[in-house]
């Protein structure tokens, strides 16, 4: 099998609200600029172009398309898209290196969740029969999962205000956050319930942002970068979208994607955990021990673009690899209600 | 700089879809006040019913009656309900395990306060008056011990309704912008990119072709070029022409990219490419930030542009 790895990563800051069209484009030219640029190459090196997106979030039709604009697609350039978190854009773009048809890719996410509503947008990706019709929305969804994690003894309103915590703490050296600081989770639980038993920190906040991948096979990465994240293990899972049928305290497609990826020795991970809670249940379900740095960079509850955030956990973590504080990461993402689908990506750099 | 012109934009679609024979069976069986599960391979009642076994992908067939009261197994509370949720005043999303069923149904319950609410209460359906057969003929589940009420007859249904409106602020681009602000005052606002000097109309936020911003604003003045058209002689609901007119793109003088526009003034037998053409703007007071401000274009009675002049821009 070839040797691929992530050879470089770019992201927009996060920021509740950016003046951009939510086809991208504004957001998109810099980090594009900013990843080729730092790796010596220009648009016409790259062989595959692969983006994840959503129409829904942008409110209007075929915004992936007004997007390649960004690009400056000509002479035509090999492109595809995903209506999910890039990070299966780049699973896509994984398999085309694989196969061997090209030696470089870049993809992209991007969401302008700013524009319309997001909680009520997120019923779109429900069953549209039984569900959507009564449009709960993202928040009321994760309570339930949450108080079942809770009234199960797997984690407390304690616990969950810890990791908000936490993940501002370790925020606080990524200049890019949307939410940082050194909060306390005592003065955290004294804040009003948004979706009892969800506080407002428990929530992944609205963001506007985007990120990009560039991915590179064999002599290519070692040409273009120093110390390159090599993809030892890369897997999707899903669960039945029916989540009355499952046990919502854990998730097994993430169990099941951990093991096949090859999640056992990992020393970071980079979770797309939108919730608290989802936090610790994605650390117990991919057997993360207390030696195991979760989100260094404060995860998406530090700030949360929408179809991007998946690919810049992967980005995150490979970063990591990249700047040699890390050995051998994991990089997850997440889609669907209730962690449904699930992502791992584990890279490990080599002397 | 002030913040690009930005405008409430309002999707709206009624999603009319076909049941089948396992949702078909569920939501008639619901305008009659019934609710049916369905036997999974492991012995399971799934409610509501699934089409296809969750764990070894099987068809299921075996339809299993159960009441329309339940248990809570997990809840949440929405202190602020939004649009289109089923109750407008504070209530629990839950998951209810109705008595006879091995799975949990997704609905709301209508407890009061919070306090009310708790994992293992006793819950029963809410029925709505006029049942149409879907997931809404539950208004909402209430707190109670008492049987809901009694099944009653009614006919199957084959397709359901869902609309959907969604609400969104879209945001002009920063060079579609000085384009929008420009037409209010009836000027042509294009933008040229600094790496091809191509000059768009209206412009993007980025040239196509070099993937780079466009920073050079350019005036046009309102007079071009056929480049192509076509007789529109097809009626379509909505349309504000009686048919055979003639829809043609518009080459400005100066510009890249070809808009297309309405030319009228001229029997459509008579429109050639390279036609020359100017632009028949609306009363002053009609103005706003659109192209409609020109109603139409016409010819200009000017010759026609030679074919070298506009074959790069077909």
């Amino acid at each position: 099998m070839r040797d691929i790895a992530v050879v470089g990563f770019a992201q927009t800051p996060c920021v509740r609200e950016t003046d951009g069209t939510t086809n991208g484009v504004e957001m998109l030219v810099p980090i594009f600029h900013e990843v080729l640029g730092g790796l010596g190459l220009t648009k016409t090196d790259i062989g595959f172009w692969c983006s994840g997106s959503s129409d829904y979030l942008a409110g209007r039709a075929f915004s992936f398309v007004s997007a390649v604009d960004a690009i400056g697609a000509f002479p035509p350039i090999a492109e595809s898209h995903v209506e999910m978190d890039a990070a299966w854009a780049l699973y896509e773009a994984w398999v085309k290196l694989l196969c061997g048809e090209v030696d470089t890719a870049l993809v992209y996410g991007f969401g302008k969740s700013s524009a319309g509503q997001l909680r009520r947008v997120m019923a779109m990706q429900l069953d549209p029969y039984l569900v959507t019709p009564l449009w709960p929305d993202s928040l009321g969804l994760a309570g339930i999962q949450a108080r079942m994690g809770i009234e199960n003894g797997l984690w407390d309103e304690r616990a969950m205000a810890a990791v908000a915590a936490q993940s501002r703490q370790h925020a606080l050296s990524n200049p890019l956050a949307q939410l940082s600081g050194e909060v306390d989770a005592d003065e955290l639980l004294a804040l009003p319930y948004v979706a009892d038993p969800l506080r407002r920190h428990d929530c992944a906040p609205i963001t506007d942002g985007a990120a990009t991948i560039v991915l590179a096979a064999g002599d290519k990465a070692r040409e273009l970068c120093e110390r390159p994240a090599w993809i030892t293990g890369f897997e999707h899972r899903v669960d039945s979208p029916s989540f009355g049928t499952r046990d919502l305290t854990t998730s097994p497609s993430a169990v099941a994607a951990g093991k096949a990826a090859g999640a056992d020795g990992v020393e970071l991970a980079e979770l797309h955990a939108p919730f608290t809670h989802q936090e610790i249940l994605l650390r117990q379900a991919l057997g993360l021990g207390d030696d195991v740095t979760v989100n260094p960079s404060g995860g998406v509850l530090a700030g949360n673009p929408m179809f991007a955030a998946g690919l810049a956990r992967i980005g995150e973590a490979a970063r990591r690899i990249h700047d040699g504080t890390a050995q051998k990461v994991l990089g997850h993402a997440t889609s669907g209600p209730l962690l449904q689908q699930n992502l791992v990506c584990v890279m490990e750099g080599r002397e | 700089m002030t913040r690009p012109l930005s405008a409430p934009l309002d999707v709206g679609f009624d999603y009319t879809r076909s049941l089948g024979p396992t949702l078909g069976r569920f939501l008639s069986d619901l305008r009659r006040r019934k609710v049916t599960g369905i036997r999974g391979s492991d012995g399971r009642v799934h409610v509501p019913p699934l089409e296809y076994d969750p764990v070894t992908a099987e068809r299921l067939h075996e339809f299993v009656d159960v009441a329309a009261t339940g248990v809570v197994r997990g809840w949440s509370w929405i202190p602020e309900p939004l649009e289109g949720q089923p109750l407008d005043r504070p209530f629990a999303w839950a998951l209810i395990q109705l008595d006879g069923a091995d799975t949990s149904l997704l609905h709301a319950v209508d407890a009061g306060s919070p306090e009310q609410m708790g994992t293992g209460a006793r819950v029963r359906a809410r029925w709505r008056g006029e049942r149409v057969g879907a997931i809404t003929d539950i208004e909402c589940f209430e707190l109670s011990d008492e049987p809901a009420e009694e099944p009653t007859e009614a006919d199957d249904v084959t397709m359901v309704t869902t609309p959907v409106n969604l609400h969104y602020t879209h945001s002009a681009s920063p060079t579609e912008d000085p384009f929008l602000r420009g037409l209010m005052e009836g000027r042509l606002i294009a933008q040229r990119c600094p790496s091809c000097e191509k000059v768009y109309f209206p412009p993007r936020p980025a040239c196509p072709t070099d993937g780079v911003p466009t920073t050079d604003q350019v005036e046009l003045a309102d007079r071009g070029t056929i480049t192509t058209f076509c007789v529109v002689n097809v009626p379509f609901l909505g349309q504000r022409i009686p048919p055979p007119y003639v829809s043609a793109y518009v080459l400005l003088d100066g510009a890249d990219i070809p808009f297309l526009h309405l030319l009228l003034g001229v029997a459509p037998e008579d429109v050639r490419m390279g036609m020359r053409v100017e632009a028949v703007w609306k009363p002053r007071e009609e103005w706003g930030p659109t192209m409609q401000n020109i109603d139409h274009f016409k010819p200009s009675g000017e010759p026609d542009a030679p074919f070298d002049s506009y074959s790069q821009h077909l």
